[in-house]
């Protein structure tokens, strides 16, 4: 009877199977990037993001119907141009980086929806909003896959001046000229996760995936290593009781994954160890040093 | 041989001069001490001595002694965000990033170094600590035992004594004449004038430009004082471009 409701819906079908396979790479992948995200205040700055690829991919898709290729490397170059352009508006113009990005991100949302328009119908847009992870289909989960191996590594590499920028900038300007470069490197690495979720979980939740279980991992653990290592975790069981809600209630499967995020976020602000509402209303005694 | 030497040295923001036409040399392995009022300039020498900013007209040069890239700078307002989820002992071993760079590991000598850079500045026992938890004092010798693991010859201060207890400014600056007695040059920005007469051998007293320059008690003389302090702080908006040529 649990092994009905738990397990049967993957062992019996393969989309399942693929949809659940994608969604753990992307969890894993994106866990960690949503963590940085966090700590460097730049949470909404990954919702535009999501937001910036859409034309790209709506070029693709114009140029070539749903092929992954097309549509993965049009997000990607949409994603960079904007990233990159926002950055130098606010190098070269007295104009800040956050408010240079917003009006970026809603032109590009607003030129990817028309573009999808011009050809696609309804449901061409529904997918590109809010995506179709149980339309993943072999080529898409080795895309995904390859996107979350190289997020990983490269993640890894950049590692520590990513984490310097993010705690003391001043000092790493004083020892190495990588700061700049990092934080490009990172950016290029939000959109490539960006990318490789859009297809499952669509533009308007992409960024849900990564950013939710980086701020719930906030209320379990002080120390960056325990974040991350939350983090992936909530993102994976969120996948696997999305997944399975959306089988067994019959509701869209993006949607119904973010809502399990959701929850897990909510769980944790009333009860998390660090930081949970419940704490100030049950009182702990203090230590004696 | 002198380390450092400034020649006819502009520094400012928007082209207006915060240090104007300054001119002088500081020799290798002296301890310098740099007085003035605010706004006098003295934090920006110090990030055109690191390199953090270009100058507007005239030159740094560094003729035998330590360059900006055997440097270590300890800035007056650290922009560290100590809200970040971050330990002591990681802080501090930051300081080996000359070594090991990018991607180099951290061997059991670096542990050993890091280790005993944080028993140096009376810091036992507060590795694992996040440092969102810590004191200014506190705060303020994890940053020296950074300094210390960077191992630099040109070891630069600003205002590193403002706002810690006595006792922690005491240690830090057993350690500041500990790299002194080891040959390394190093320039400390201070308001405490107390302070610099009783360990400081040379000092800068900087006014936009230098009033004095020499040792301490020739210089903090009560005139040379009241000259520093009848400089103008604000810039003059409807000052012309400097007339003195560049040379």
């Amino acid at each position: 009877m649990v092994y009905d409701f738990l397990i049967a819906p993957f062992a019996d079908f393969e989309f399942m199977r693929r949809a659940l396979a994608g969604i753990f790479a992307l969890a894993l992948s994106a866990a960690p990037v949503g963590v940085v995200l966090m700590l460097r205040r730049m949470s909404l700055i990954g919702d535009a993001m999501a937001h910036a690829i859409l034309p790209g991919a709506a070029i693709g898709f114009l140029l070539a119907g749903l092929s992954l290729v097309a549509m993965a490397s049009g997000g990607l170059i949409a994603g960079l141009v904007i990233a990159i352009g926002a950055g130098l508006i606010a190098r070269v113009t007295p104009l800040k980086e956050d408010a240079s990005l917003a009006a970026l991100f809603l032109i590009s949302l607003a030129l990817g929806v028309t573009l999808v328009s011009l050809k696609g119908s309804n449901i061409d847009l529904a997918h590109f909003l809010f995506g179709s992870v149980l339309a993943v289909d072999n080529p898409t989960l080795l895309l995904i896959a390859c996107i979350a191996s190289l997020s990983l590594f490269v993640l890894a590499v950049i590692w520590r001046p990513l984490v310097l920028e993010c705690v003391d900038p001043g000092f790493l300007r004083s020892v190495s000229r990588a700061g700049g470069a990092t934080h490009l490197v990172f950016l290029g690495l939000l959109v490539l996760n960006l990318v490789g979720g859009f297809q499952a979980l669509g533009t308007l939740l992409a960024v849900g995936i990564m950013v939710i279980p980086a701020v719930t991992s906030r209320f379990w653990a002080r120390d960056m290593t325990a974040m991350i290592a939350v983090a992936m975790l909530c993102a994976v069981i969120s996948g696997y009781a999305g997944l399975l809600l959306s089988y067994q209630a019959d509701l869209p499967s993006g949607p119904a994954i973010i809502l399990v995020t959701g929850a897990l976020y909510a769980l944790s602000v009333v009860a998390g160890p660090v930081g949970g509402l419940i704490w100030l209303v049950l009182p702990r005694r203090h230590l004696q040093a | 041989m002198p380390g450092l030497r400034f020649r006819n040295l502009t520094l400012g923001y928007e082209r207006h001069p915060a240090v104007h036409h300054l001119d002088g040399a500081v020799e290798a392995g002296a301890l310098l001490a740099v007085v003035g009022p605010n706004g006098a300039g003295k934090s920006t020498l110090f990030k055109a001595i690191v390199g953090e900013i270009r100058p507007l007209a005239g030159a740094i040069d560094y003729d035998g002694g330590p360059d900006r890239r055997d440097s270590a700078y300890l800035a007056q307002s650290a922009e560290i965000d100590r809200s970040f989820p971050i330990n002591v002992y990681d802080m501090v071993a930051m300081g080996l990033w000359r070594g090991t760079g990018l991607l180099g590991g951290v061997t059991s000598g670096d542990r050993r170094r890091i280790s005993s850079a944080i028993a140096t500045v009376g810091l036992s026992g507060f590795e694992q600590r996040p440092i969102g938890t810590l004191s200014g004092g506190q705060m303020q010798r994890m940053l020296f035992a950074r300094l210390l693991l960077q191992d630099a010859r040109l070891i630069v201060l600003d205002e590193p004594f403002t706002a810690i207890d006595s006792r922690t400014a005491e240690d830090l600056l057993g350690l500041v004449r500990r790299w002194h007695d080891e040959g390394r040059t190093v320039l400390v920005a201070l308001h405490d004038l107390e302070l610099v007469r009783a360990h400081f051998p040379q000092t800068l007293l900087l006014a936009r430009e230098a009033v004095a320059w020499g040792p301490t008690a020739e210089v903090l003389t009560p005139d040379n004082l009241n000259a520093a302090r009848r400089m103008c702080e604000a810039f003059d908006a409807d000052a012309e471009a400097c007339a003195v040529a560049a040379q």
